[in-house]
């Protein structure tokens, strides 16, 4: 009978808070060498008439090409029968079905992502060093959450 | 540089999945954590590890963010982006890391949108301002 890190990491729910640490501070390191925390860099990517002046940032691309890449392999690699090292199961997302709620919500959120240059997590990883606009927009972020979840409850 | 930090990025979806059996969906992180505090215990660590990590790295790396909207519209683009994730069921993360590599429709579907508004929003900006598309 051999112990595993998965068993232990399992028995102790320290280890998950950890793990969630953890991963944070690496998707933090991501995000800020990939220039997502430069909401000037966002925006140039978004801005696609500047392909045809020369004026076009394709960064954001190459972000998320690696972020899939190693997602992709990740989602495949997991099979039914696994178990995760620090929680009982999988609790991943069921939903399928493509609804108004979807394409709305996803035409709200891309405009204030154009607007500001921010998206949830690189507002979020800067939310320390960014200064009052920063904080502007994550108390703002955090109260439209707050008013969708109460809406829709 | 862009492609390591995606490779980071995917590195942390990994072990959120192999670790907590979780999508590293920010927005759904962030917005559960407000409306159930007391079974966010991780939800908490992760968002803590972003903030610190934020900050650590802005400063090891010297990369740091310029703003690109006056106060007003920053206010209005948070508002939209925490409503919008929220109905949408997700963000870039979410929707455009996890979902994608799941291989969901339902986050290609949102992905593209969120990108076409995203770039649609940004051309009307430039216009606006008299910039020559």
């Amino acid at each position: 009978m051999s112990l595993t890190l998965k068993d232990v990491a399992r028995r102790t729910p320290w280890r998950a808070a950890a793990i969630a640490l953890t991963a944070g501070l690496v998707f933090a390191a991501g995000l800020t060498l990939g220039g997502m925390t430069d909401p000037r860099r966002v925006q140039g990517f978004l801005d696609i008439g500047g392909i045809f002046t020369g004026r076009w940032d394709p960064g954001l691309a190459f972000v998320m090409g690696g972020a899939l890449l190693v997602s992709l392999v990740a989602f495949a690699l997991i099979k039914a029968t696994d178990t995760p090292w620090a929680s009982a199961k999988f609790e991943l997302p069921t939903r399928r079905d493509i609804d108004a709620r979807l394409l709305i919500g996803a035409v709200l959120f891309g405009t204030g992502w154009g607007i500001a240059g921010f998206c949830p997590g690189p507002a979020l990883a800067s939310v320390l060093i960014g200064g009052a606009d920063v904080l502007y927009f994550v108390a703002a972020m955090l109260a439209g959450m707050l008013i969708a979840k109460i809406w829709f409850a | 540089m862009s492609f390591v930090g995606g490779l980071l990025i995917g590195t942390s979806v990994w072990l959120m999945l192999v670790g907590l059996g979780r999508v590293t969906g920010v927005s759904g992180i962030a917005a559960t954590a407000l409306t159930e505090p007391r079974s966010s215990g991780w939800r908490f660590a992760f968002l803590l590890g972003l903030m610190v990590g934020g900050a650590i790295f802005a400063n090891v790396f010297g990369l740091f963010g310029t703003s690109v909207a006056s106060t007003p519209w920053l206010i209005a683009a948070g508002l939209l982006v925490g409503f919008g994730t929220v109905i949408g069921g997700g963000c870039t993360s979410g929707h455009g890391v996890c979902g994608l590599g799941r291989r969901s429709a339902r986050s290609l579907v949102a992905t593209l949108t969120f990108m076409a508004a995203g770039m649609v929003t940004v051309a009307v900006i430039r216009v606006m301002n008299g910039v020559s598309t």
